[in-house]
């Protein structure tokens, strides 16, 4: 059998690469020059309008004018240099790295990748069964299983555009330390025998996939797709929740928030992951509130424990591995991640 | 007759790429079968951890994603 790159085989293909290379390059560029606009543009905006500017309708619609397009700006740019990065990843060539790794080194690797694989959380059970049965330990697949979901590109853009990206980086720090600890904690209580019978029975060889080559603009392609499907669909929640995020911009007391959700009331950590477990939300949805939270006083560390026990625990997740998992090792996976969530709220609110 | 099994729980993806293999299969005048597997205990069998999957006359071709109808047309007619 033989495999013929698209390069190869048509004689045009190469000025076409050049051509889509180019205009992803004046995109950028493009990108980079509206971004440096948007200060002017929102002054532009409450100008126009003709509210006095410190007033709180002043700052209400200044903060949603800058903050509306620099968020979807941000995210755009995040999710499509994560689609190109994702390219050169599948589920199937992470579960032949991980396969026979030791618990430890395995955890690592397992959450990093689950960071650039692309995953779905309408394909955890097959990946679950396909990497346990394919010998990935099972306290290396929770690692990839919880780093997955939690540290995807929707919030590390929308953290990036919102806080900062300082705030980012931590959150994708700390999002992996759970996964690995969680992971590993979960390994050492050897908890094989409570997976479903059928799961335990799946005996399957690797699948012999033959490969599938990629070119620069099958790859720019894969960043265009993610954009097109990630952010078409997330938008209306990105504005709904700066709208909120507005409102309480403007019209809330500085500092209310500070003694309910503050870093004094130490209660407030678990209260918040409490909280976290039955709501289901995309990243899109919760953050833009979680900036309008922070920005009134609610303690940073608080605020991350509830955005990844929203994200990471999430009850329709929790029902489909409902198929391969028995109710005891959900509760053990629950508890687990819960604690690892909960010792990043203390830890933050600590350090911050 | 060319068999071609697609894997998948039954998502959206899993639907448009049985359909893709329809559609491809029809333009080159391809006889095929399409049978849709949706147990995840025979998916798992074939080995692939991501789905949407292709296997055609039982070799696994595809695993995660759409695949890209020139890719579908190479491998119904190789």
């Amino acid at each position: 059998m033989s495999f013929n790159f698209v390069s190869e085989q048509v004689p045009g293909a190469r000025s076409s690469a050049a051509k889509w290379i180019g205009w992803t390059a004046a995109a950028l560029l493009a990108w980079g020059t509206l971004y440096s606009q948007l200060i002017p543009f929102s002054r532009w905006v409450v100008a126009s309008t003709g509210v006095d500017p410190n007033s709180q309708l002043g700052q209400a619609i200044s903060f949603f004018a800058y903050d509306t397009p620099k968020v979807l700006m941000l995210l755009t740019l995040v999710v499509f240099g994560m689609g190109v990065v994702r390219s050169f990843f599948s589920p199937d060539k992470t579960k032949a790295l991980l396969a026979g790794k030791r618990e430890g080194v395995g955890n690592v690797l397992a959450a990093s990748l689950g960071i650039v694989t692309p995953f779905c959380s309408c394909s955890a059970v097959p990946l679950f069964i396909g990497f346990v049965s394919a010998g990935v330990p099972l306290g290396v697949t929770f690692s990839f299983l919880i780093s997955a979901p939690m540290v995807n590109e929707v919030a590390l853009g929308l953290l990036f555009g919102l806080v900062g990206w300082k705030v980012a980086l931590t959150y994708l720090g700390f999002g992996l330390a759970v996964a690995i600890v969680s992971g590993w904690v979960i390994g050492r209580f050897k908890l094989e025998h409570w997976l479903e019978e059928w799961v335990r029975n799946v005996r399957a060889g690797a699948a012999d996939l033959p490969a599938e080559e990629l070119s620069v603009v099958d790859r720019i392609k894969a960043g265009v797709d993610a954009v097109h499907e990630i952010v078409g669909k997330v938008w209306p929640w990105i504005i709904a929740g700066i709208a909120v995020g507005a409102f309480i911009h403007g019209y809330v007391p500085e500092d209310l928030l500070a003694t309910i959700m503050g870093r004094g009331a130490w209660w407030s950590v678990p209260a918040a992951v409490a909280i976290g477990i039955p709501m289901y939300s995309n990243a899109a949805g919760i953050i833009p509130i979680v900036e309008a939270l922070l920005a009134k006083g609610a303690a940073l560390g608080t605020v991350l424990a509830f955005m990844m026990s929203v994200i990471a625990l999430s009850l329709p997740e929790l029902i489909i591995l409902r198929k391969v998992l028995t109710i005891r090792l959900i509760a053990v996976f629950v508890g687990v991640v819960g604690t690892g969530i909960l010792g990043v709220g203390f830890l933050f609110n600590l350090l911050f | 007759m060319r068999e071609v099994k697609v894997l998948g729980p039954g998502c959206k993806r899993c639907v448009a790429t049985a359909e893709m293999v329809q559609k491809e299969a029809d333009k080159l005048g391809v006889p095929v079968e399409i049978e849709k597997v949706t147990d995840y205990a025979a998916i798992a069998g074939y080995g692939i951890a991501a789905t949407p999957g292709v296997v055609i006359d039982g070799k696994v071709m595809h695993a995660g994603g759409l695949p890209k109808p020139e890719d579908l047309a190479r491998w119904l007619t190789s």
